[in-house]
């Protein structure tokens, strides 16, 4: 058993090497937030060029479906995880079709006005109807309870949002590089005439892409249900924190966005212990460094 | 072909002028209609609009973090009447000073990337100093800098007088709206409109596009910074809204509801927003849709926004 | 001639007469937060509670007549203080009430100073409205950040409570919960073992809730509000705080943050508050007309909306006793030297600084199972009585108290 200190002029905090592990862990918990959402932004930008805006509010949507799911249908966690991605998922797509299509051929600045907007209004509208000081959801029984792992105390629960952000990342990442299904979406981003012209329908493919980001968000807002607030603006200030590790990390990679989110996570851990003053900051300093070091994010090509 | 241009050009540059004398004329009628705390107030958001829009309609460059500037130069100035008793003029100074610096360090870093990542990075920016301001002691956190004290201009002009008051804003308000509408038209605008056409080209020409884009950035931030602190002294509130990011969406909304890149709009659009807010106060609840619904509109329907639209119906230049 | 003389004056004396039966004509503003953070805790429902208190009040004195304004002031100073602006020169309002947000509650303050109206604060927590920031215009009705302090923190010290670590939002009214508990802490033998400063609007605690738990601390106060308070709490449930013997202490907690966490998750949590509905008869029934008259029958109201309630009564009285909303300074004047009694808060005083004092609740959040109905939220620990329960007069630095 060792001790960690910061240096003197930063505050000189320190803590047992044990309590370090912890920490590292919960860190990366937080990570899985992030991976997920810019996951999301990435997958979204990479088919639509569009950064969305709305991804905040999506999320917070997948949230409150979760907790109308079992209000009102007596639906569980275990099923809310399954539909409210799917409901929200089908929201996106409709919203695709009525507003976004119509602004592919402008500048992409309009995109990103667009569903700025849209956050709006549905936080507004979340606002009016469910009040603004949240809504409790439980924790799904299985799921109580925690595990001593001798340096600390793990609730199941994180254990389990690790396990299961990890996999659909990932998963995500192995449909997008390789698989057939994946080269179409790739190849569609490149030159979707070509496409085209081999029978896809490229149109309906980008829909159903939106929908799939849109559901990423909606699956961090239920996993984030049980143990965050839930209320109208839970995502709007996390989302500007998703949009600085999207700059971080750079959009051109699937992989980036993942491994950026869930590093920029255990670094806000750690200065949560050390300096937790600065911890909201931190994410924002970093990205002003990788800007000065390398403009094009860490994954990220030079555009 | 030359002559052709030069007529059309004298054409667009009267029609711009007959407005801006109208615009004038309207200032100077408006305090016996409209109640004039609504009219200054106004008019520090029409500046700070006529700022954002320097960089969106003629750079083509989308800061979704213009309340940094905004908000920092209005609590620079409130502490700086306030704590260390200066005059208006030196307050304002101080806080379209510090608009500049801001400016100058958040310029430099997001001008390393283009369009969307722009946008996002001066939007995180601009969220890292709203969390500085939070933190920080002298903006006295959620309570604000309050009772600021107006003082005398110049040692001369009790601005605790409203008309006293109305009458420095218009001036400070013009000043600034002529020195963007000078910039706009300069060999130096032409070059930064040349930039938002096709910057490979501009930067084929020999042009250090990096520069004048810069250089742009901090012009707008400064004017920025002119308007928060200029409603620092009229309302004699500090506060974390004008620093906090509904404010840099807000100020997008009014110069793409006024029309983006048009010389009047954004004046227009903060008329419009300030006015929507002000009569909303009344009805409550749904002043976020409301906005979200106009942003949703301005951009599928009215992309040239309420002058823009007025412009091409007319086949003007306004 | 003689006659003309007498006719005059019996018109003149009739016109008085009328005068005297009739006409006080009052305009309130209410002035809240409609649409977001603390809509819940103010909002609509401080509006639905000034209405009741209008009617009830010009049931019994129909010569009152009381127009009713209000407005969303977003949370945003600039928009508080000009739509009070316009309310004060344009509409005439006299007197503005709620303003749940400091920030906008100190503008208002001043700005009824300047032209002479008068404001109750019910919504804000700032104690410095009736000490250095102090007027003769304002009257500070509910509650203050240092009575939540003070009585969460003496009380607990004092059932065994002695070791404290804070979790502590950083920014000035984080700080100022954070020094007001401290301090009632220390003075009654407790001791602060730690704190930890955490940013504004944090999502995740549990990195902060495990330095709270390595300090062994038997109670962690929560020195921040909202979402942060939920979340802490959140968070703590789920690491075992309270099973592992550790309590929680919400400094500023509200019932409506209570029904956010469910009582699952919040039982345990102790906290302070001025008014709670469930306490006696009369609650309940004001409770029951305030959910028909909001339309809301889920909702329970706040002691922010009790004390907007409670605030309007006591103003129309000095009123009718001044016969005139117009000078503010001599209605609050009046509504000092006249005793408070109202069926909300019972009796009560507003003292030379404007604060107004009244007995102030220990609660404790009931376990799932000991709740029996919807909005059940509570046992009463302790009663901390009025001249207890808020800043001695001499400590607040209020100019108007020296005098």
């Amino acid at each position: 058993m060792f001790e960690l200190c910061i240096p003197e002029f930063l505050g000189g905090r320190c803590i047992p090497s044990m309590a370090l592990f912890s920490q590292l862990l919960i860190g990366l918990i937080n990570g899985s937030f992030y991976a997920l959402l810019s996951l999301g932004l990435a997958v979204i930008f990479g088919m639509l060029n569009i950064i969305n805006f709305s991804h905040g509010a999506q999320y917070m949507m997948g949230a409150f479906v979760a907790y109308l799911l079992l209000q009102h249908l007596g639906l569980n966690y275990w099923m809310a995880l399954i539909f409210a991605p799917i409901i929200v998922g089908a929201i996106g797509v409709a919203m695709e079709r009525l507003f976004l299509q119509w602004l592919y051929k402008l500048d992409h600045l309009y995109g990103l006005l667009l569903t700025f907007g849209v956050a709006l209004i549905i936080e507004g509208m979340f606002r009016n109807q469910f009040g603004s000081s949240g809504l409790p959801y439980q924790m799904p029984e299985a799921l109580t309870g925690g595990q001593n792992l001798g340096f600390m105390f793990l609730p199941n629960y994180r254990a389990w949002v690790i396990v299961a952000s990890l996999t659909v990342c990932l998963g995500t990442w192995f449909i997008i590089e390789r698989t057939k299904l994946g080269s179409y979406l790739r190849a569609a981003t490149e030159n979707p005439a070509l496409v085209s012209a081999f029978g896809v329908n490229v149109p309906r493919m980008i829909t159903l892409t939106y929908g799939f980001g849109v559901a990423l968000a909606a699956f961090a807002g239920v996993m984030a249900a049980p143990i965050y607030n839930v209320s109208p603006q839970m995502g709007a200030e996390l989302i500007i924190v998703v949009f600085a590790v999207v700059v971080i990390g750079g959009m051109g990679s699937i992989m980036g966005a993942i491994v950026t989110g869930f590093g920029l996570g255990v670094i806000e851990g750690l200065t949560k212990v050390f300096l937790p003053e600065w911890s909201n900051t931190v994410i924002f300093i970093i990205m002003a460094i990788v800007l000065l070091v390398r403009p094009a994010g860490l994954f990220g090509r030079r555009t | 072909m030359t002559d052709l241009t030069a007529g059309a050009q004298a054409k667009t540059s009267r029609s711009e002028a007959i407005a801006f004398i109208l615009m004038v004329v309207c200032l100077a009628i408006a305090p016996a209609f409209i109640y004039p705390v609504f009219l200054m107030k106004a008019l520090c958001f029409a500046l700070f609009a006529c700022a954002f829009n320097l960089l969106i309609g003629f750079v083509g460059l989308l800061s979704f973090g213009h309340a940094l500037y905004f908000g920092w130069a209005s609590y620079l100035t409130a502490y700086s009447a306030k704590a260390w008793g200066l005059p208006p003029e030196l307050a304002i100074l101080t806080g379209v000073a510090t608009a500049a610096v801001f400016g100058l360090i958040a310029g430099a870093l997001a001008i390393r990337r283009q369009g969307i990542y722009f946008a996002m990075i001066t939007l995180a920016l601009a969220q890292m100093m709203f969390l500085v301001a939070v933190r920080a002691p002298f903006t006295g956190g959620e309570d604000g800098i309050q009772a600021v004290p107006r003082g005398r201009l110049f040692g001369l002009i009790d601005l605790s007088n409203q008309t006293n008051m109305y009458i420095t804003v218009v001036v400070i308000f013009l000043a600034g709206f002529l020195l963007i509408y000078r910039v706009i038209n300069s060999p130096f605008g032409e070059v930064l409109k040349a930039i938002r056409e096709n910057e490979a080209r501009a930067i084929s020409l020999g042009y250090k596009t990096e520069r004048y884009k810069l250089v742009a950035f901090v012009l707008s931030a400064t004017i920025a910074g002119l308007a928060g602190g200029t409603k620092a002294i009229v309302l004699q509130i500090a506060s974390l809204t004008d620093v906090n990011w509904p404010m840099s969406g807000e100020v997008v909304l009014m110069a793409l509801v006024g029309g983006l890149g048009t010389v009047f709009g954004p004046v227009a659009g903060a008329f419009v927003i300030i006015a929507m807010q002000n009569y909303l106060a009344q009805v409550g609840q749904w002043v976020t849709v409301i906005q979200g619904v106009v942003f949703v509109a301005c951009v599928l329907l009215f992309r040239r926004g309420i002058v823009g639209e007025i412009a091409h119906l007319l086949r003007i230049k306004l | 001639m003689k006659r003309l003389m007498s006719l005059a004056a019996f018109s003149a004396m009739l016109m008085c007469g009328t005068a005297q039966a009739q006409q006080v004509t009052v305009k309130i503003g209410v002035m809240s937060d409609m649409s977001s953070l603390y809509a819940d805790i103010g909002g609509p429902g401080s509006t639905a509670a000034a209405k009741l208190a209008i009617a009830d009040f010009t049931k019994a004195n129909p010569n009152v007549k009381v127009d009713l304004l209000s407005a969303d002031h977003q949370n945003k100073a600039d928009v508080g203080s000009s739509v009070v602006n316009q309310w004060f020169d344009v509409e005439k309002v006299d007197l503005v009430i709620d303003v749940p947000n400091s920030g906008v509650a100190f503008a208002v303050s001043e700005i009824a100073r300047s032209k002479n109206k008068t404001f109750i604060v019910s919504g804000a927590a700032a104690s410095d409205l009736t000490g250095g920031k102090c007027n003769a215009n304002t009257v500070h009705w509910t509650y203050d950040t240092w009575m939540l302090a003070n009585g969460t923190g003496k009380a607990l010290v004092k059932t065994g409570g002695d070791t404290w670590f804070f979790l502590t939002a950083d920014y000035a009214f984080g700080h100022a919960l954070d020094r007001d508990t401290s301090a009632a802490v220390e003075a009654n033998g407790g001791k602060v073992v730690g704190r930890v400063r955490h940013p504004l609007n944090t999502n995740d605690f549990s990195s902060f809730l495990l330095q709270a738990q390595a300090s062994k601390a038997k109670i962690i106060g929560l020195a921040n509000a909202g979402g942060d308070t939920i979340n802490s709490i959140k968070a703590g449930a789920e690491f075992g705080i309270v099973k592992g013997g550790q309590k929680f202490a919400g400094l500023l907690v509200f019932a409506s943050d209570v029904n956010a966490l469910g009582l699952n998750t919040a039982q345990g949590l102790t906290l302070t508050e001025s008014w709670y509905w469930d306490l006696n008869d009369t609650n309940r029934a004001w409770t029951k007309r305030w959910q028909a008259e909001r339309a809301a029958a889920g909702k329970f109201p706040t002691m922010v909306q009790a004390g907007v309630y409670a605030g309007v009564t006591h103003y129309l009285k000095a009123v009718v006793a001044e016969k005139s909303a117009a000078d503010g300074k001599a209605v609050v004047e009046r509504m000092k030297s006249i005793p408070t009694d109202d069926p909300l808060f019972g009796k009560g005083t507003i003292r030379a600084d404007g604060r107004k004092v009244h007995d102030v609740f220990l609660l404790e959040v009931k376990k799932p199972a000991e709740s029996k109905y919807p909005g059940d939220f509570y046992h009463l620990r302790a009663t901390i009585p009025a001249a207890e329960a808020f800043r001695p007069l001499k400590d607040g630095n209020c100019p108007l108290a020296k005098s």
